[in-house]
């Protein structure tokens, strides 16, 4: 199989992660239950990973680095735990699910008011419209850091300054930029930064976290053991244990722990480097078939290496699905949980086949896959 | 069982200061472990760090370089 599908997760893992992991698997016991060495090693990895994390995003406080599941996790935690009734928060139309659900649910249950920023036909936003949106009761902007569908990247610097210029919580979803493209929440302005760890990080899947920059008081999404406290009726305020009921993924953050390592060794710059000149490769060629359609501002490569695309007129699952079964190329066909984004691009009911690239992809696997693309829109031409 | 001694023993607020700070006494060489919480102490759960006794101001001195507030910190047997 060639992988192209590096933004739903990265299949293809650094061998130092098959490697904790499968240590962890039998040396670990649960964090903060005990203090024998199996319980106290899995402390250890806790607090070593967390320090990690904040060198890695510049996030100031390690003890308000949270694991989670996912993004997902992590951005429930955020938006749940600070948004009240009455408030409203700006966000954009390139987001995934991920943080629109929890917004329209707030939508729903809190009275939570939204506006949205608006994006045109190459998904691009205007930044005026962050702070035009801006209202009295505003409490946050809440928006990725780069589009999963078109891979147009946001300048967070940018609207962190509008924020910290209004006094809001910024609050980013960085699923498709973590691990990718380099992070500073200080520097950035960034309150909140949720992160999965199985995309660009390359650490397993079930690993995420959310970073808090400052001190923000954010409830509860969930409560229940943790190991400490077990008297008191309510959660301890006290963070991460506020924020983390219930046994930790140990294993992952094993994973997890040394995808920062393998990072950090090999240069995020590298291998940004290397993913963008595999996408440009990509589009350079792709773009040039004839019938195809691509999605996305290509008139910069400061974006993720994603490269949406249609061919004619045909259903993205169609021309998906002969990409996998009569080449052997994994793409992502649909709507990518993106609904907004496809509506801005007028993409609703055809959806779009994404490519998308990793550091273990190589040139090769790019010219089959151009080669696929040419071969398919002949067939339908 | 273990014979009781005297420990200078050190409570925290965090489960994540107690692992600090046994990052930073490792770091120095510094003499102590990490145990069960004891019960004298606190009635819930969690890690507290054991250091020999008889210096109690060497101690909050190694816990103040280290950036770290204590919640309890007291002499006793255990």
């Amino acid at each position: 199989m060639i992988y192209l599908d590096n933004a739903a997760t990265t299949m293809m893992k650094p061998s130092c992660v098959v490697d904790a992991v499968t240590a962890a698997l039998t040396t670990l016991g649960n964090a903060s239950r005990g203090a024998h060495e199996g319980a106290l090693n899995t402390n250890r990895l806790l607090y070593k990973t967390r320090e990690k994390l904040a060198g890695f995003f510049g996030c100031p406080k390690s003890e308000q680095v949270i694991f989670t599941n996912n993004s997902t996790e992590a951005l429930n935690i955020a938006l749940t735990g600070t948004l009240r009734p009455g408030d409203h928060a700006v966000t954009t139309v390139l987001e995934h699910n991920s943080v629109l659900r929890p917004l329209y649910r707030l939508q729903r249950e809190r009275v939570v008011d939204l506006s949205f920023v608006p994006a045109d036909r190459r998904g691009c936003v205007d930044y005026a419209d962050f702070e035009r949106l801006v209202r009295p009761n505003t409490r946050a902007v809440v928006c990725t850091h780069a589009s999963n569908l078109t891979g147009n990247l946001l300048d967070i610097r940018r609207i962190g300054e509008i924020a910290a210029r209004r006094g809001l919580l910024f609050i980013v979803d960085a699923s498709q930029t973590a691990g990718a493209v380099p992070i500073d929440m200080v520097d950035m302005g960034v309150s909140m930064l949720c992160f999965t760890g199985h995309k660009s990080m390359m650490g397993p899947q079930g690993t995420g976290g959310l970073l808090i920059n400052g001190d923000i008081e954010v409830e509860p999404f969930k409560v229940g053991g943790t190991g400490v406290q077990s008297f008191l009726t309510e959660q301890p305020r006290e963070y991460p244990t506020r924020l983390e009921a219930g046994t930790l993924n140990g294993h992952g953050i094993a994973g997890l722990s040394a995808a920062v390592d393998f990072i950090r060794q090999t240069g995020i710059d590298a291998i940004r480097a290397h993913e963008t000149a595999l996408a440009r490769r990509f589009y350079e060629a792709a773009s040039a078939v004839p019938g195809v359609v691509t999605y996305g501002d290509f008139t910069t490569w400061e974006r993720c290496p994603v490269v949406a695309l249609n061919i004619g007129g045909a259903d993205s699952a169609l021309v998906c699905d002969a990409l996998s079964c009569d080449y052997g190329i994994a793409t992502r066909a649909g709507a990518h949980c993106a609904p907004l984004m496809h509506r801005a691009l007028h993409t609703e009911a055809q959806g779009a086949v994404r490519f998308s690239f990793g550091y273990f992809n190589t040139d090769a696997d790019v010219d089959a896959a151009v080669r696929a693309v040419r071969e398919i829109a002949d067939r339908i031409g | 069982m273990r014979t009781r001694e005297r420990r200078l023993i050190v409570a925290f607020y965090t489960t994540h200061d107690a692992m600090a700070f046994e990052d930073y006494c490792l770091s120095r060489g510094a003499a102590g472990r990490l145990i069960p919480l004891p019960r004298e102490i606190s009635a819930g759960c969690g890690l507290a760090w054991s250091a020999p006794p008889g210096d109690i101001a060497g101690l909050a001195a190694l816990l103040r370089s280290a950036g770290i507030a204590p919640q309890h910190m007291k002499e006793m047997e255990i």
